[in-house]
């Protein structure tokens, strides 16, 4: 297409976008509402996901050994655990420390207590190797694994709800999928109506341009133009709206919540607007082009 | 220049508005296409339109024969064909100059070649002063030579007419005849439909008449002494 042609056809889709304003400002609003619902549950998507991921790295499981085991076996177990693939890391954790660890957490100012303990160590046989997951869903299946290794008296899995966690955010990502589809169908639908307005009102035109000689792709341009404008004023508008809302939300709650700053560590917003501003976008000129393409073939054949 | 052989079209309804045409107009020529109401007539002018296909038989035109013409090739045709219809068919929300200007925009001919071929065909069918005014505020004849000009504007080697003066009182519907007359002995080679036989008459062209789908007759214009 000729330059002068491209800027033709832009003008004719601008126009016709205003010539149609209602249309227009309803496809505008409905690709606005999906791509924001999408940017809400983008956010809260890597947000989660990094808690989880987080989550995951702490959940250890722990296995423990039979009374008089040596130390030769205790290495060949290690080496087991080594080659499993759904391990991230582990680390042996002897008698002593693991004494020391739960001092800490059940005798905490009750020193004398402890005390009394002291040259009668009472985990004498809780040195243990503490394993952390790459991926929290296989779990089980090690679990089960190094119940039977050869050496090993007992596995601990710590109950922090590794499967719930999991369960939840598929599920989350399931709804979250869903809900985007639905939106998408209505934005498409939005668009084909406004661009079949828009054909309706210039239908006496397109029918003089077509037997001018002027080719498909002319005819078609001013109404790509139109649904990709469309659908670009429509991600635009949100994501702008998004960028406002992450950063002041992420301040409030860094600030009202304090005591939460351990937990909750936010994902900075360049690293999720990286990648959200182009999927929105991309997403807003694919709906808006698809939604024209569709509607043009229906009703022109072009 | 265009030759129908052996044409039949029935329509989707089952209706069938030509039978067995058979017509050959040659380079130059200026050609009546005459008929009572229903006979067939804008159905021709579709079909060497490419607008729609033929049922039966084989239409050519510049050589090319329609039935073998891509989906994707129809505009480039097309633009080696003028076109104008009793109703005019400019667009209202845009004045004269634009109108014309449109038919080179839709065939993306550079913006020169707008600036310097518009104004020349508008002053060729006399509308050079005009050149701002919209459709409603010019007269039909003037309406209709908008139209001729747009149809002209990129140099077709044929005109169609359908009923051009349809909607015209007799002194326009001749300027517009006149108009036609003398594009015609530039090297346009014409075809009009009407049935104005006052116009026919006068006019001492080529008449094929229509009845029925079906050629009736066929005359050739009389010796000019
Ligand atoms: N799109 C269509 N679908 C079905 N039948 C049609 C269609 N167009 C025309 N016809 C029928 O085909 C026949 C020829 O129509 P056509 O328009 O060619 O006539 P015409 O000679 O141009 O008449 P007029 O002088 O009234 O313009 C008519 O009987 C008409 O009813
Ligand atoms: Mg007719």
């Amino acid at each position: 297409m000729k330059i002068s042609s491209f800027f033709y056809s832009l003008k004719q889709g601008f126009k016709s976008i205003w010539r149609n304003k209602m249309f227009s400002l309803a496809s505008i609003a409905t690709m606005a509402a999906c791509i924001f619902l999408f940017g809400v549950f983008y956010s809260l998507g890597v947000n989660f996901s990094r808690m989880v991921d987080s989550a995951e790295e702490s959940i250890a499981i722990t296995v423990f050994f039979n009374e008089g085991i040596s130390d030769q076996q205790i290495k060949d177990i290690g080496k087991k655990i080594e080659k499993r693939p759904e391990v991230s890391s582990y680390k042996f954790v002897s008698a002593e420390e693991a004494w020391e660890s739960a001092k800490k957490d059940f005798f905490k100012g009750n020193d004398e207590v402890a005390a009394s303990f002291a040259d009668d160590n009472p985990m004498a046989n809780s040195a243990n190797y503490q394993i952390f997951m790459k991926d929290v869903s296989r779990q089980e299946t090690l679990v089960k694994y190094l119940q039977k290794v050869d050496g090993v008296r007992q596995v601990n899995q710590s109950q922090v709800a590794a499967k719930t966690l999991t369960d939840l955010s598929k599920l989350l990502s399931i709804i979250f999928v869903a809900i985007i589809l639905i939106l998408i169908a209505v934005a498409v639908f939005l668009i084909s109506n406004t661009i079949t307005v828009g054909i309706s009102v210039r239908k006496e035109e397109i029918a003089i341009m077509k037997l001018i000689g002027a080719k498909d792709s002319f005819v078609r341009a001013p109404f790509i133009v139109e649904g990709v404008v469309i659908g670009l004023i429509g991600s635009g508008i949100p994501v702008v709206l998004l960028w406002f809302m992450y950063q002041n939300i992420v301040r409030y709650i860094a600030a009202k919540f304090q005591f939460l700053s351990n937990i909750i560590n936010f994902v900075p917003e360049g690293t999720v607007f990286k990648v959200l501003v182009p999927i929105s976008l991309a997403l807003g000129v694919g709906i808006g082009y698809i939604g024209s393409r569709v509607t043009l073939h229906r009703h022109l054949n072009v | 220049m265009i030759k129908m052989e052996h044409v039949s079209k029935t329509y989707q309804t089952g209706m069938p508005a030509l039978n067995d045409i058979n017509i050959h107009i040659r380079p130059g020529e200026f050609a009546f296409i005459t008929g009572t109401s229903g006979s067939g007539k804008s159905t021709i002018i579709k079909l060497l339109l490419d607008e729609l296909k033929p049922t039966k038989g084989k239409i050519l035109v510049n050589g090319k024969n329609l039935s073998k013409i891509s989906h994707r090739n129809i505009p480039y045709y097309r633009r080696n064909i003028g076109v104008v219809f009793q109703d005019f068919r400019l667009l209202q929300d845009r004045n004269v100059y634009e109108n014309v200007a449109f038919a080179l925009k839709v065939v993306e001919a550079t913006n020169r070649r707008i600036k310097k071929a518009v104004p020349e065909i508008l002053s060729t069918v006399g509308l050079a002063p005009k050149y701002r005014s919209f459709p409603k505020q010019l007269s039909g004849g003037e309406q209709q030579r908008v139209a001729i000009a747009r149809a002209l504007v990129n140099q077709p080697k044929i005109l169609l007419a359908d009923e051009p003066t349809g909607n015209l009182d007799d002194r326009n519907g001749w300027e517009i005849m006149r108009l036609l007359e003398d594009i015609n002995k530039k090297g346009t080679t014409v075809v009009v439909v009407t049935h104005n036989m006052e116009f026919v008459k006068k006019m001492n062209k080529r008449v094929i008449t229509i009845r029925k789908g079906q050629v009736v007759s066929d005359v050739e214009p009389t010796e000019e002494f």
